[in-house]
Protein backbone atom coordinates (compact mmCIF):
# COMPACT_ATOMS: atom_id res chain seq x y z
CA UNK A 1 0.00 0.00 0.00
CA UNK A 2 1.34 3.40 -0.95
CA UNK A 3 1.72 5.98 1.76
CA UNK A 4 -0.44 9.08 1.32
CA UNK A 5 1.33 12.31 0.44
CA UNK A 6 0.65 14.68 3.31
CA UNK A 7 0.20 18.45 3.23
CA UNK A 8 -0.12 20.38 6.49
CA UNK A 9 -2.04 23.63 6.00
CA UNK A 10 -0.50 24.94 9.23
CA UNK A 11 2.80 25.02 7.33
CA UNK A 12 1.87 25.12 3.65
CA UNK A 13 -0.26 27.84 2.10
CA UNK A 14 -3.50 26.94 0.39
CA UNK A 15 -2.12 28.44 -2.81
CA UNK A 16 0.91 26.13 -2.71
CA UNK A 17 -1.32 23.12 -2.04
CA UNK A 18 -3.47 23.96 -5.04
CA UNK A 19 -0.48 24.69 -7.28
CA UNK A 20 0.79 21.19 -6.48
CA UNK A 21 -2.53 19.46 -6.98
CA UNK A 22 -3.41 21.33 -10.16
CA UNK A 23 -0.04 20.47 -11.70
CA UNK A 24 -0.64 16.72 -11.37
CA UNK A 25 -0.76 15.06 -14.80
CA UNK A 26 -3.99 13.33 -15.76
CA UNK A 27 -2.33 9.94 -15.42
CA UNK A 28 -0.50 10.73 -12.18
CA UNK A 29 0.54 7.90 -9.94
CA UNK A 30 0.69 10.20 -6.93
CA UNK A 31 -2.91 9.36 -6.19
CA UNK A 32 -3.15 9.31 -2.40
CA UNK A 33 -3.21 12.60 -0.50
CA UNK A 34 -4.06 13.85 2.94
CA UNK A 35 -4.53 17.45 4.01
CA UNK A 36 -4.10 18.26 7.69
CA UNK A 37 -5.14 21.28 9.77
CA UNK A 38 -7.74 22.82 7.44
CA UNK A 39 -9.08 24.82 10.45
CA UNK A 40 -12.17 25.98 8.63
CA UNK A 41 -10.28 27.52 5.71
CA UNK A 42 -12.23 28.39 2.60
CA UNK A 43 -11.83 26.82 -0.85
CA UNK A 44 -9.79 23.82 0.27
CA UNK A 45 -9.15 21.34 -2.59
CA UNK A 46 -11.04 23.28 -5.24
CA UNK A 47 -10.61 22.72 -8.95
CA UNK A 48 -9.08 19.24 -8.77
CA UNK A 49 -8.94 17.49 -12.14
CA UNK A 50 -7.04 14.25 -11.66
CA UNK A 51 -8.00 10.74 -10.51
CA UNK A 52 -6.65 11.16 -6.99
CA UNK A 53 -8.02 10.38 -3.52
CA UNK A 54 -7.69 13.22 -1.07
CA UNK A 55 -8.65 13.14 2.57
CA UNK A 56 -9.12 16.42 4.45
CA UNK A 57 -8.64 15.85 8.16
CA UNK A 58 -10.88 18.38 9.89
CA UNK A 59 -13.59 20.96 9.30
CA UNK A 60 -13.53 23.15 6.20
CA UNK A 61 -15.08 26.53 5.34
CA UNK A 62 -16.77 27.69 2.15
CA UNK A 63 -16.64 25.93 -1.23
CA UNK A 64 -14.53 22.92 -0.26
CA UNK A 65 -13.91 20.60 -3.22
CA UNK A 66 -15.72 23.04 -5.50
CA UNK A 67 -15.57 22.39 -9.26
CA UNK A 68 -14.24 18.91 -8.57
CA UNK A 69 -13.57 16.68 -11.56
CA UNK A 70 -12.52 13.01 -11.32
CA UNK A 71 -11.03 13.27 -7.84
CA UNK A 72 -12.43 11.53 -4.79
CA UNK A 73 -12.42 13.89 -1.81
CA UNK A 74 -13.22 12.84 1.75
CA UNK A 75 -13.88 15.62 4.26
CA UNK A 76 -13.39 14.11 7.70
CA UNK A 77 -15.36 16.83 9.47
CA UNK A 78 -18.03 19.41 8.73
CA UNK A 79 -18.21 21.54 5.60
CA UNK A 80 -19.22 25.19 5.30
CA UNK A 81 -21.43 26.72 2.60
CA UNK A 82 -21.18 25.48 -0.98
CA UNK A 83 -19.33 22.21 -0.53
CA UNK A 84 -18.71 20.55 -3.93
CA UNK A 85 -20.41 23.43 -5.69
CA UNK A 86 -20.31 23.06 -9.45
CA UNK A 87 -18.84 19.56 -9.25
CA UNK A 88 -18.28 18.06 -12.71
CA UNK A 89 -17.43 14.44 -11.86
CA UNK A 90 -15.78 12.33 -9.17
CA UNK A 91 -16.93 11.96 -5.60
CA UNK A 92 -17.06 14.12 -2.50
CA UNK A 93 -17.98 12.68 0.88
CA UNK A 94 -18.58 14.72 4.05
CA UNK A 95 -18.35 12.73 7.27
CA UNK A 96 -20.12 15.40 9.33
CA UNK A 97 -22.69 18.05 8.49
CA UNK A 98 -22.70 20.45 5.56
CA UNK A 99 -23.90 24.05 5.65
CA UNK A 100 -26.09 25.70 3.04
CA UNK A 101 -25.94 25.26 -0.75
CA UNK A 102 -24.22 21.88 -0.70
CA UNK A 103 -23.66 20.64 -4.25
CA UNK A 104 -24.99 23.88 -5.75
CA UNK A 105 -25.06 23.93 -9.57
CA UNK A 106 -23.25 20.59 -9.77
CA UNK A 107 -23.09 19.03 -13.22
CA UNK A 108 -21.97 15.52 -12.38
CA UNK A 109 -20.37 13.23 -9.84
CA UNK A 110 -21.64 12.10 -6.45
CA UNK A 111 -21.82 14.13 -3.24
CA UNK A 112 -22.45 12.13 -0.07
CA UNK A 113 -23.17 13.83 3.26
CA UNK A 114 -23.21 11.49 6.24
CA UNK A 115 -24.75 14.07 8.59
CA UNK A 116 -27.30 16.78 7.81
CA UNK A 117 -27.20 19.44 5.13
CA UNK A 118 -28.44 23.00 5.65
CA UNK A 119 -30.67 25.17 3.49
CA UNK A 120 -30.66 25.11 -0.31
CA UNK A 121 -28.98 21.72 -0.66
CA UNK A 122 -28.72 20.94 -4.37
CA UNK A 123 -29.84 24.40 -5.46
CA UNK A 124 -29.77 24.58 -9.27
CA UNK A 125 -28.24 21.11 -9.52
CA UNK A 126 -27.64 20.17 -13.14
CA UNK A 127 -26.71 16.51 -13.14
CA UNK A 128 -24.89 15.92 -9.86
CA UNK A 129 -26.28 13.21 -7.57
CA UNK A 130 -26.52 14.09 -3.88
CA UNK A 131 -27.17 11.59 -1.08
CA UNK A 132 -27.70 12.97 2.43
CA UNK A 133 -27.96 10.48 5.27
CA UNK A 134 -29.68 13.00 7.56
CA UNK A 135 -32.01 15.89 6.82
CA UNK A 136 -31.85 18.88 4.49
CA UNK A 137 -32.95 22.47 5.15
CA UNK A 138 -35.42 24.75 3.41
CA UNK A 139 -35.47 25.41 -0.33
CA UNK A 140 -33.46 22.33 -1.16
CA UNK A 141 -33.32 21.46 -4.88
CA UNK A 142 -34.53 24.97 -5.71
CA UNK A 143 -34.61 25.20 -9.54
CA UNK A 144 -32.91 21.81 -9.75
CA UNK A 145 -32.58 20.74 -13.37
CA UNK A 146 -31.11 17.26 -13.48
CA UNK A 147 -29.79 14.58 -11.15
CA UNK A 148 -31.02 12.87 -8.00
CA UNK A 149 -31.27 14.27 -4.49
CA UNK A 150 -31.72 11.53 -1.89
CA UNK A 151 -32.56 12.50 1.68
CA UNK A 152 -32.48 9.87 4.41
CA UNK A 153 -34.14 12.17 6.95
CA UNK A 154 -36.56 15.07 6.60
CA UNK A 155 -36.73 17.96 4.14
CA UNK A 156 -37.38 21.59 5.13
CA UNK A 157 -39.87 24.04 3.67
CA UNK A 158 -40.38 24.55 -0.07
CA UNK A 159 -38.65 21.41 -1.28
CA UNK A 160 -38.06 21.47 -5.03
CA UNK A 161 -39.39 24.96 -5.61
CA UNK A 162 -39.47 25.80 -9.35
CA UNK A 163 -38.08 22.38 -10.11
CA UNK A 164 -37.11 21.19 -13.57
CA UNK A 165 -36.21 17.56 -14.20
CA UNK A 166 -34.27 16.53 -11.10
CA UNK A 167 -35.73 13.67 -9.02
CA UNK A 168 -36.00 14.01 -5.26
CA UNK A 169 -36.29 11.08 -2.86
CA UNK A 170 -37.14 11.73 0.78
CA UNK A 171 -37.46 9.05 3.44
CA UNK A 172 -38.84 11.24 6.24
CA UNK A 173 -41.22 14.16 6.47
CA UNK A 174 -41.34 16.99 3.95
CA UNK A 175 -42.23 20.28 5.68
CA UNK A 176 -43.74 21.62 2.47
CA UNK A 177 -43.33 21.34 -1.29
CA UNK A 178 -42.27 24.37 -3.29
CA UNK A 179 -44.08 25.78 -6.31
CA UNK A 180 -44.62 23.23 -9.06
CA UNK A 181 -43.16 20.31 -7.10
CA UNK A 182 -45.35 17.26 -6.59
CA UNK A 183 -45.14 13.69 -5.41
CA UNK A 184 -44.69 11.19 -8.24
CA UNK A 185 -45.28 7.47 -8.52
CA UNK A 186 -41.99 5.58 -8.34
CA UNK A 187 -41.32 3.69 -11.58
CA UNK A 188 -39.01 0.65 -11.64
CA UNK A 189 -36.20 2.67 -13.22
CA UNK A 190 -36.49 5.33 -10.47
CA UNK A 191 -36.30 2.66 -7.81
CA UNK A 192 -33.29 1.08 -9.48
CA UNK A 193 -31.54 4.47 -9.58
CA UNK A 194 -32.32 5.05 -5.90
CA UNK A 195 -31.02 1.61 -4.89
CA UNK A 196 -27.87 2.21 -6.88
CA UNK A 197 -27.27 5.56 -5.19
CA UNK A 198 -27.88 4.19 -1.69
CA UNK A 199 -25.39 1.43 -2.38
CA UNK A 200 -22.76 3.77 -3.80
CA UNK A 201 -23.22 6.09 -0.83
CA UNK A 202 -22.72 3.16 1.54
CA UNK A 203 -26.12 3.54 3.20
CA UNK A 204 -27.25 -0.03 2.74
CA UNK A 205 -29.28 0.18 5.98
CA UNK A 206 -31.74 2.46 4.17
CA UNK A 207 -34.43 0.64 2.20
CA UNK A 208 -35.54 2.08 -1.12
CA UNK A 209 -39.12 1.11 -0.33
CA UNK A 210 -39.22 3.66 2.54
CA UNK A 211 -38.72 6.67 0.25
CA UNK A 212 -41.23 8.83 -1.57
CA UNK A 213 -40.36 10.59 -4.79
CA UNK A 214 -41.00 14.17 -5.85
CA UNK A 215 -40.57 15.85 -9.20
CA UNK A 216 -41.76 18.69 -11.37
CA UNK A 217 -45.43 19.10 -12.18
CA UNK A 218 -44.17 20.90 -15.31
CA UNK A 219 -46.80 23.63 -15.03
CA UNK A 220 -44.31 26.41 -14.43
CA UNK A 221 -41.46 26.12 -16.83
CA UNK A 222 -43.27 26.04 -20.13
CA UNK A 223 -44.33 29.40 -21.44
CA UNK A 224 -48.08 29.68 -21.27
CA UNK A 225 -49.71 32.26 -23.48
CA UNK A 226 -52.32 33.06 -20.82
CA UNK A 227 -49.46 34.44 -18.69
CA UNK A 228 -48.11 36.73 -21.42
CA UNK A 229 -49.38 39.84 -19.71
CA UNK A 230 -47.33 39.01 -16.62
CA UNK A 231 -44.04 39.62 -18.44
CA UNK B 1 -21.12 40.87 4.91
CA UNK B 2 -20.16 41.22 8.56
CA UNK B 3 -18.75 39.00 11.26
CA UNK B 4 -20.25 38.15 14.62
CA UNK B 5 -18.72 36.53 17.67
CA UNK B 6 -20.38 35.44 20.85
CA UNK B 7 -18.83 33.68 23.81
CA UNK B 8 -20.80 32.64 26.87
CA UNK B 9 -18.73 31.00 29.58
CA UNK B 10 -20.45 28.31 31.59
CA UNK B 11 -17.33 27.60 33.61
CA UNK B 12 -16.51 30.61 35.88
CA UNK B 13 -12.87 29.54 36.00
CA UNK B 14 -12.50 30.63 32.39
CA UNK B 15 -13.68 34.22 32.99
CA UNK B 16 -10.15 35.59 32.89
CA UNK B 17 -9.79 34.30 29.30
CA UNK B 18 -12.94 35.97 27.94
CA UNK B 19 -11.25 39.03 26.43
CA UNK B 20 -8.33 37.16 24.94
CA UNK B 21 -10.58 34.58 23.28
CA UNK B 22 -12.99 37.22 21.98
CA UNK B 23 -10.13 39.30 20.57
CA UNK B 24 -8.88 36.24 18.69
CA UNK B 25 -12.31 35.55 17.23
CA UNK B 26 -12.73 39.17 16.11
CA UNK B 27 -9.30 39.18 14.50
CA UNK B 28 -10.12 36.08 12.46
CA UNK B 29 -13.34 37.71 11.26
CA UNK B 30 -11.50 40.80 9.93
CA UNK B 31 -12.00 39.40 6.42
CA UNK B 32 -15.75 39.77 6.85
CA UNK B 33 -15.66 43.23 8.38
CA UNK B 34 -12.49 45.28 8.08
CA UNK B 35 -13.96 48.78 8.47
CA UNK B 36 -14.90 48.84 12.14
CA UNK B 37 -15.40 46.62 15.14
CA UNK B 38 -16.99 46.61 18.54
CA UNK B 39 -17.74 44.40 21.48
CA UNK B 40 -19.67 44.26 24.73
CA UNK B 41 -18.14 42.59 27.76
CA UNK B 42 -20.21 41.52 30.74
CA UNK B 43 -17.89 41.81 33.73
CA UNK B 44 -18.32 42.03 37.45
CA UNK B 45 -21.12 44.16 38.86
CA UNK B 46 -20.21 46.55 41.69
CA UNK B 47 -22.74 46.91 44.53
CA UNK B 48 -25.28 49.65 43.85
CA UNK B 49 -23.32 50.87 40.84
CA UNK B 50 -24.34 51.36 37.24
CA UNK B 51 -21.63 51.38 34.59
CA UNK B 52 -21.91 54.08 31.97
CA UNK B 53 -19.63 53.54 28.99
CA UNK B 54 -18.81 56.91 27.43
CA UNK B 55 -17.13 57.68 24.17
CA UNK B 56 -15.17 60.92 24.47
CA UNK B 57 -13.56 63.22 21.93
CA UNK B 58 -9.83 62.62 21.37
CA UNK B 59 -7.78 64.20 24.12
CA UNK B 60 -10.66 64.62 26.56
CA UNK B 61 -9.73 64.09 30.20
CA UNK B 62 -11.94 61.29 31.51
CA UNK B 63 -10.61 61.58 35.05
CA UNK B 64 -11.45 65.29 35.22
CA UNK B 65 -14.89 64.51 33.80
CA UNK B 66 -15.50 61.86 36.48
CA UNK B 67 -14.37 64.29 39.18
CA UNK B 68 -16.71 67.00 37.86
CA UNK B 69 -19.57 64.53 37.70
CA UNK B 70 -18.77 63.38 41.21
CA UNK B 71 -18.99 66.92 42.53
CA UNK B 72 -22.41 67.31 40.89
CA UNK B 73 -23.71 64.04 42.30
CA UNK B 74 -21.99 64.33 45.64
CA UNK B 75 -20.39 60.93 45.21
CA UNK B 76 -17.06 59.41 44.36
CA UNK B 77 -17.19 58.18 40.73
CA UNK B 78 -14.67 55.44 39.91
CA UNK B 79 -13.49 55.65 36.31
CA UNK B 80 -11.53 53.33 34.05
CA UNK B 81 -10.17 54.66 30.78
CA UNK B 82 -9.85 52.52 27.64
CA UNK B 83 -8.50 54.68 24.81
CA UNK B 84 -11.30 57.11 23.88
CA UNK B 85 -13.87 55.23 25.97
CA UNK B 86 -14.32 55.57 29.72
CA UNK B 87 -16.44 53.52 32.08
CA UNK B 88 -17.92 55.50 34.96
CA UNK B 89 -19.43 53.64 37.89
CA UNK B 90 -22.25 55.87 39.09
CA UNK B 91 -24.64 55.24 41.99
CA UNK B 92 -27.48 53.23 40.49
CA UNK B 93 -30.13 55.47 42.07
CA UNK B 94 -28.66 58.55 40.40
CA UNK B 95 -28.76 57.46 36.76
CA UNK B 96 -31.13 60.20 35.60
CA UNK B 97 -29.20 62.87 37.47
CA UNK B 98 -25.92 61.59 36.08
CA UNK B 99 -27.21 61.63 32.49
CA UNK B 100 -28.51 65.17 32.94
CA UNK B 101 -25.24 66.31 34.51
CA UNK B 102 -23.18 64.69 31.73
CA UNK B 103 -25.16 66.39 29.00
CA UNK B 104 -24.48 69.70 30.76
CA UNK B 105 -20.79 69.31 31.59
CA UNK B 106 -19.71 67.11 28.66
CA UNK B 107 -22.21 67.53 25.81
CA UNK B 108 -19.72 66.06 23.36
CA UNK B 109 -19.54 62.75 25.27
CA UNK B 110 -21.71 59.93 23.96
CA UNK B 111 -23.14 57.33 26.31
CA UNK B 112 -22.74 54.16 24.25
CA UNK B 113 -23.98 51.73 26.86
CA UNK B 114 -25.27 51.45 30.39
CA UNK B 115 -25.69 48.51 32.67
CA UNK B 116 -24.85 46.78 35.90
CA UNK B 117 -22.34 44.55 34.12
CA UNK B 118 -22.09 45.55 30.48
CA UNK B 119 -19.24 47.63 29.09
CA UNK B 120 -19.38 48.48 25.40
CA UNK B 121 -16.59 49.56 23.08
CA UNK B 122 -16.53 50.27 19.37
CA UNK B 123 -14.41 52.06 16.87
CA UNK B 124 -13.35 52.43 13.26
CA UNK B 125 -10.39 50.36 12.07
CA UNK B 126 -9.27 46.79 11.64
CA UNK B 127 -10.77 44.56 14.34
CA UNK B 128 -7.37 43.55 15.72
CA UNK B 129 -6.40 47.21 16.11
CA UNK B 130 -9.72 48.13 17.69
CA UNK B 131 -9.44 45.24 20.16
CA UNK B 132 -5.85 46.21 21.07
CA UNK B 133 -6.70 49.90 21.45
CA UNK B 134 -9.32 49.12 24.08
CA UNK B 135 -7.27 46.43 25.80
CA UNK B 136 -9.83 43.70 25.09
CA UNK B 137 -7.36 40.80 25.51
CA UNK B 138 -7.00 41.52 29.25
CA UNK B 139 -10.73 41.98 29.95
CA UNK B 140 -12.57 39.40 32.03
CA UNK B 141 -16.21 38.51 32.33
CA UNK B 142 -18.95 35.92 31.95
CA UNK B 143 -19.91 36.60 28.34
CA UNK B 144 -19.10 38.86 25.44
CA UNK B 145 -20.46 39.57 22.00
CA UNK B 146 -18.55 41.22 19.20
CA UNK B 147 -18.87 42.40 15.64
CA UNK B 148 -16.70 43.18 12.65
CA UNK B 149 -18.40 45.48 10.20
CA UNK B 150 -18.50 45.85 6.43
CA UNK B 151 -20.96 48.71 6.14
CA UNK B 152 -23.84 48.47 3.68
CA UNK B 153 -26.77 50.44 5.10
CA UNK B 154 -25.10 53.48 6.65
CA UNK B 155 -21.76 55.26 6.89
CA UNK B 156 -18.48 53.90 8.28
CA UNK B 157 -18.41 55.79 11.56
CA UNK B 158 -17.87 54.85 15.17
CA UNK B 159 -21.55 55.55 15.82
CA UNK B 160 -22.50 53.14 13.04
CA UNK B 161 -20.35 50.33 14.42
CA UNK B 162 -21.93 47.55 16.45
CA UNK B 163 -22.94 46.56 19.10
CA UNK B 164 -25.93 48.83 19.60
CA UNK B 165 -27.36 49.25 23.05
CA UNK B 166 -30.78 50.68 23.64
CA UNK B 167 -31.50 49.41 27.13
CA UNK B 168 -29.66 48.66 30.35
CA UNK B 169 -27.32 45.69 29.91
CA UNK B 170 -28.89 45.00 26.51
CA UNK B 171 -26.95 45.02 23.30
CA UNK B 172 -27.27 43.60 19.84
CA UNK B 173 -25.03 42.81 16.90
CA UNK B 174 -26.33 42.08 13.45
CA UNK B 175 -25.14 40.48 10.24
CA UNK B 176 -27.40 41.39 7.36
CA UNK B 177 -29.54 44.33 6.37
CA UNK B 178 -33.07 45.34 7.29
CA UNK B 179 -35.36 46.69 4.59
CA UNK B 180 -38.16 48.16 6.72
CA UNK B 181 -36.03 49.91 9.35
CA UNK B 182 -37.29 53.39 8.49
CA UNK B 183 -40.91 52.41 9.06
CA UNK B 184 -40.07 50.59 12.29
CA UNK B 185 -37.97 53.55 13.47
CA UNK B 186 -40.95 55.88 12.93
CA UNK B 187 -43.23 53.51 14.81
CA UNK B 188 -40.79 53.29 17.73
CA UNK B 189 -40.29 57.06 17.72
CA UNK B 190 -44.04 57.45 18.17
CA UNK B 191 -43.70 55.10 21.12
CA UNK B 192 -41.17 57.49 22.62
CA UNK B 193 -37.88 55.83 21.69
CA UNK B 194 -34.96 57.96 20.56
CA UNK B 195 -32.35 56.91 18.02
CA UNK B 196 -28.82 58.19 17.64
CA UNK B 197 -28.14 57.09 14.04
CA UNK B 198 -29.73 56.22 10.70
CA UNK B 199 -28.47 52.67 11.12
CA UNK B 200 -30.80 49.69 10.57
CA UNK B 201 -29.30 47.67 13.41
CA UNK B 202 -30.02 50.38 15.96
CA UNK B 203 -33.68 49.98 15.03
CA UNK B 204 -33.51 46.25 15.70
CA UNK B 205 -31.92 46.92 19.09
CA UNK B 206 -34.56 49.54 19.83
CA UNK B 207 -37.32 47.17 18.80
CA UNK B 208 -36.11 44.53 21.26
CA UNK B 209 -35.76 47.09 24.07
CA UNK B 210 -39.30 48.27 23.36
CA UNK B 211 -40.69 44.73 23.51
CA UNK B 212 -38.73 43.99 26.69
CA UNK B 213 -39.99 47.21 28.29
CA UNK B 214 -43.52 46.00 27.52
CA UNK B 215 -42.82 42.93 29.62
CA UNK B 216 -41.83 40.39 26.97
CA UNK B 217 -39.17 37.83 27.80
CA UNK B 218 -36.09 37.99 25.57
CA UNK B 219 -37.14 34.91 23.60
CA UNK B 220 -40.62 36.39 23.04
CA UNK B 221 -39.16 39.72 21.95
CA UNK B 222 -36.85 37.98 19.49
CA UNK B 223 -39.63 35.82 18.12
CA UNK B 224 -41.68 38.97 17.46
CA UNK B 225 -38.91 40.30 15.18
CA UNK B 226 -39.76 37.47 12.78
CA UNK B 227 -43.03 39.14 11.90
CA UNK B 228 -42.10 42.81 12.40
CA UNK B 229 -38.59 43.12 10.93
CA UNK B 230 -38.09 42.52 7.23
CA UNK B 231 -34.73 41.76 5.68
CA UNK B 232 -31.73 39.58 6.27
CA UNK B 233 -30.44 39.08 9.74
CA UNK B 234 -28.56 36.98 12.13
CA UNK B 235 -28.89 38.63 15.54
CA UNK B 236 -26.79 37.93 18.60
CA UNK B 237 -28.10 39.64 21.71
CA UNK B 238 -26.48 40.12 25.10
CA UNK B 239 -28.29 40.68 28.37
CA UNK B 240 -27.04 41.00 31.93
CA UNK B 241 -27.18 37.27 32.47
CA UNK B 242 -27.29 35.67 29.06
CA UNK B 243 -27.06 35.69 25.33
CA UNK B 244 -29.38 34.76 22.51
CA UNK B 245 -29.20 33.98 18.80
CA UNK B 246 -31.80 34.28 16.04
CA UNK B 247 -31.57 33.83 12.26
CA UNK B 248 -34.20 35.09 9.84
CA UNK B 249 -36.39 32.57 7.96
CA UNK B 250 -34.32 32.69 4.76
CA UNK B 251 -31.06 32.34 6.72
CA UNK B 252 -28.63 33.48 4.01
CA UNK B 253 -26.20 34.74 6.61
CA UNK B 254 -23.91 32.00 7.84
CA UNK B 255 -23.70 30.96 11.47
CA UNK B 256 -21.93 28.23 13.42
CA UNK B 257 -22.19 27.40 17.09
CA UNK B 258 -20.01 25.32 19.37
CA UNK B 259 -20.86 24.02 22.81
CA UNK B 260 -18.71 22.33 25.43
CA UNK B 261 -19.04 21.89 29.19
CA UNK B 262 -17.13 25.19 29.56
CA UNK B 263 -18.78 27.50 27.01
CA UNK B 264 -21.19 28.21 24.20
CA UNK B 265 -19.70 30.10 21.27
CA UNK B 266 -21.12 31.72 18.18
CA UNK B 267 -19.15 32.49 15.04
CA UNK B 268 -20.21 33.67 11.62
CA UNK B 269 -17.71 31.16 10.31
CA UNK B 270 -16.15 28.12 11.92
CA UNK B 271 -12.72 29.70 11.37
CA UNK B 272 -13.51 32.11 14.19
CA UNK B 273 -13.87 29.23 16.65
CA UNK B 274 -10.77 27.20 15.90
CA UNK B 275 -8.65 28.57 18.75
CA UNK B 276 -11.26 28.06 21.47
CA UNK B 277 -10.34 25.55 24.18
CA UNK B 278 -11.14 21.92 23.34
CA UNK B 279 -12.86 22.93 20.10
CA UNK B 280 -12.04 19.46 18.72
CA UNK B 281 -14.45 17.98 21.24
CA UNK B 282 -17.15 20.66 21.01
CA UNK B 283 -20.65 19.93 19.77
CA UNK B 284 -20.80 21.93 16.53
CA UNK B 285 -24.08 22.91 14.92
CA UNK B 286 -25.66 25.40 12.59
CA UNK B 287 -28.47 27.28 14.34
CA UNK B 288 -31.78 26.69 12.57
CA UNK B 289 -33.66 29.57 10.98
CA UNK B 290 -36.50 31.15 12.98
CA UNK B 291 -35.47 29.41 16.17
CA UNK B 292 -34.47 31.40 19.24
CA UNK B 293 -31.42 30.03 21.05
CA UNK B 294 -30.88 31.35 24.55
CA UNK B 295 -28.36 30.68 27.30
CA UNK B 296 -28.51 32.26 30.72
CA UNK B 297 -26.47 32.32 33.92
CA UNK B 298 -28.54 31.54 36.97
CA UNK B 299 -26.91 33.04 40.01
Amino acid sequence: MTEALSVDLAETSLRDLHATLHALPKDTNRTLWRVRNPRGKHSVAVGLDAPISLRIEGHVGYYAAGMNARASVLIDGNAGPGVAENMMSGKVRVRGDASQSAGASGRGGLLVIEGNAGARCGISMKGIDIVVRGSVGHLSAFMAQEGFLVVGGDAGEALGDSLYEARLFVRGRVASLGADCEEKPIRPEDRAALENLLERAGFSELRAGDFRMYGSARRLYHFHVDNASAY
Amino acid sequence: MCGITGLFLKNPERRGELGRLTAGMLTTLSDRGPDSAGFAVYGEAAPDALKLTLRLPRGADANALAAALGRRLGADIPVTVHDDHAVLAIPVAQEAAARAALSAIAPEARIVGAGRRMELYKGVGLPAEVAARFGLPSMAGSHAIGHTRMATESAVTTAGAHPFSTGADQCLVHNGSLSNHNAVRRMLAREGMRFETENDTEVAAGYLSWRLAQGARLDEALRATLSDLDGFYTFVVGTESGFAVLRDPVACKPAVMAETDDYVAFGTEYRALVDLPDIERAHLFEPEPQRVYFWEHRE
